[in-house]
């Protein structure tokens, strides 16, 4: 797949279709890869990876590459795509300066889950089969893939690319996926027990702003909360109240526009199960509206900015038990 | 030098918690953290915390001041109490360095940050040799020896044992008060340790990494190099790196309305933050490649020149492990000094 990648990604830039490669870079270790933009055959030959350490989502640098000059050929994941088709939807990518190759993934590894089986110090990590065989300072172990893929990834929603211009490898289905399981388990508890779980995981953000940083529904040229003249800039959170409110504006306000591609929770080094929020946002929109999924047709109308008659009225939130 | 049986670290715990608020690093849902000492509360086996120990010295969010407006009459109130005496237990080597540098920003010129000088002079740190460095540890890089801290006390965790060093007053007051534990012995195990826990550190991966071409000589060739605008490129401006730093020390003072007055406190800021020291002329870094550069020039080149040479970075590893995009200083620094990654 990488090498097959590689030279596409050359021969499109030798033969002028595009003059940058947006793709991934090749770290220390085997897990520590960087989202890169390659001008030359020969960075494309040093540099260029793609493997199951490739998690990181490469649409939202389209935003700014694209308005450069030239071409840019970028690969996408299957969740990647959907991200880029939100942001298309939205106008935010100049979509004739992007040449997009859909690229098939079977999920991609999260270096915490190898860590948290107490495999420290690694060094190097390499596929056999259907497992990792990782080297490190204290010895070699061997995990199988499925025990250290993200959270998102064994939960995929779909193989599918909402947008692409060519494919390499196989395209997928949109397959069945539990994603909503533990928003189910959110909901099943009392508001007391749901306010103290979350009060326990947002307690922990150190407002470092990586999930809305690295979150392509979050596009503002200046966000509220960087902002001095909105008077409500906030660079640390006095208290929890603040704690809580920074989290829940940013769901309701990528309400509707989220994929669900997890980069959020990807990102956070306080290890917070951000992508429960906007799951939770996910599951109502589609018992309200019907089932929607942000990214995926960039030509159906977006529930939270329609109006049909079939529209819920406000009183739902009576008819679910909220309090009169 | 003193020992104690490993299984009873929590009567030690519990005899210092006696006298004042213990602290320690627990397992938690974000990695090791420090916590309060309290009955059931154990000490993480990690390597080292998600966040820094900083944090006991230079708080994410301090209130600085009250002003309380009456009319046309502004009262203004400090808001500074004297902290109560504690102790960290656990404290790596490079977190302890990390305090030397924080010192030489508050403390050691002037003006002293009375804030910080207040924590600092109230904190008992017991450092904790390293047993189990990970691959992203470069701390010999900075010339940190993981298996010597000092601080008030040293420990050593060797098998069923904990060795113990007072190596200041504070320390010897601190071990003096847990005497009844604790049995004299003789150096040679620790010495032992020391010499293996060096031996491991010199087989660590980025021990070696080169910082000679990065320098204040080289200054103006750091600083217009071509390299930021490659690195640069995939930074999402977030603060995670400056925030689980140890010795990123930069703040901002804000205020707010309360119903009474305004309220003045500082927090923590990021130099990867669009208004970071934003002024009524505007910004003076207007790009994140500026942004960007800002950060590793500070910790690699403008802080050792105005602090005899000292780096402003001491290979904890923390941003290696914590950046969304797995961009760091050790690829920074490898850029700069023209070497490919591994």
């Amino acid at each position: 797949m990488q090498e097959a990648m590689k030279a596409r990604a050359k021969e499109l830039l030798a033969d002028g279709s595009v003059n940058r490669v947006a793709g991934w870079k090749i770290g220390e270790f085997s897990y520590d890869i960087t989202p890169a933009i390659f001008e030359t055959a020969e960075e494309i030959d040093r540099d260029f990876v793609y493997d199951d350490f490739c998690g990181a989502n490469l649409s939202k640098y389209l935003i700014s590459q694209s308005r450069k000059e030239g071409k840019i050929l970028v690969f996408l994941k299957p969740c990647d795509s959907y991200s880029f088709a939100q942001l298309l939807k939205e106008h935010r990518i100049i979509r004739e300066n992007v040449y997009i190759i859909g690229i098939e993934c079977y999920g991609k590894a999260d270096i915490n889950k190898i860590r948290e089986k107490g495999i420290d110090g690694v060094l190097g990590i390499k596929e056999s089969g259907s497992s990792f065989v990782i080297d490190s300072i204290y010895g070699e172990a061997t995990v199988p893939k499925m025990d250290v893929y993200a959270e998102r990834c064994l939960v995929c929603k779909s193989k599918k690319h909402a947008v692409y211009d060519e494919l390499i490898g196989e395209e997928g289905d949109v397959v069945p996926s539990s994603r909503f399981d533990k928003v189910a388990e959110l909901e099943a508890m009392t508001p007391d027990e749901r306010f103290e779980f979350w009060r326990g995981e947002l307690s922990r953000c150190i407002r470092c702003n990586a999930c809305r940083n690295v979150c392509p529904a979050c596009s503002c040229e200046n966000c509220v909360f960087d902002n001095p003249n909105s008077g409500i800039a906030n660079k640390a959170a006095a208290d929890s109240f603040e704690e809580n409110m920074f989290h829940i504006i940013r769901a309701f306000h990528v309400a509707g526009r989220c994929t669900d591609c997890g980069e959020c929770s990807r990102v956070c080094p306080q290890n917070i199960p951000l992508h429960l929020l906007n799951r939770k946002f996910i599951k109502d929109i589609n018992e309200f509206y019907g089932e929607y999924q942000a990214g995926e047709n960039p030509d159906e109308k977006a529930p939270l900015t329609n109006f049909t008659f079939d529209d819920c009225e406000p009183s739902i939130v009576y008819k679910r038990g909220g309090n009169q | 030098m003193k020992k104690m049986q490993a299984a009873n670290l929590n009567d030690f715990f519990r005899a210092a918690a006696a006298a004042e608020t213990v602290y320690l690093p627990v397992d938690s849902a974000d990695g090791a953290r420090f916590m309060k000492y309290e009955d059931g509360v154990t000490l993480s086996m990690a390597c080292n915390t998600t966040r820094s120990a900083k944090d006991f010295f230079f708080p994410q969010v301090e209130n600085l001041v009250d002003f309380k407006v009456d009319g046309k009459k502004i009262e203004v109130i400090d808001g500074r109490e004297e902290v109560e005496d504690f102790v960290i237990f656990g404290v790596r080597a490079c977190d302890l360095a990390s305090f030397e540098i924080l010192d030489r920003v508050y403390l050691n010129t002037p003006p002293v940050d009375s804030y910080y000088k207040n924590r600092r002079e109230h904190g008992t740190v017991i450092t904790l040799a390293c047993g189990r460095p990970q691959e992203t540890c470069f701390c010999k890089v900075f010339g940190i020896d993981a298996a010597d801290p000092a601080g008030d006390v040293t420990c050593w965790m060797l098998g069923d044992d904990i060795y113990f060093r007072a190596n200041t007053e504070k320390g010897e007051k601190l071990i003096a008060a847990c005497g009844s534990l604790l049995t004299d012995v003789d150096e040679a195990p620790v010495e032992n340790a020391k010499t293996a826990i060096r031996a491991m550190v010199d087989k660590l991966p980025i021990k070696d990494l080169k910082l000679d071409k990065i320098s204040e000589r080289h200054l103006l060739e750091n600083f217009n190099s071509s390299v930021w605008k490659d690195l640069y490129e995939s930074c999402i401006g977030c603060g995670t790196c400056t925030f689980v730093c140890p010795t990123c020390q930069c703040f901002d003072v804000r205020e707010f309305k309360t119903n009474e007055g305004v309220k003045r406190f500082r927090c923590w800021d990021s130099c990867m933050y669009s208004d970071f020291t934003k002024m009524a002329a505007g910004n003076n870094r207007l790009s994140q490649l500026e942004r960007f550069r800002q950060r590793f020039m500070h910790k690699l080149v403008y802080f050792p020149a105005n602090n005899d040479g000292v780096y402003s970075c001491v290979g904890c590893g923390r941003c290696l492990k914590s950046c969304p995009i797995s961009m760091n200083i050790v690829k920074v620094a490898k850029a700069l000094g023209g070497e490919a990654n591994e």
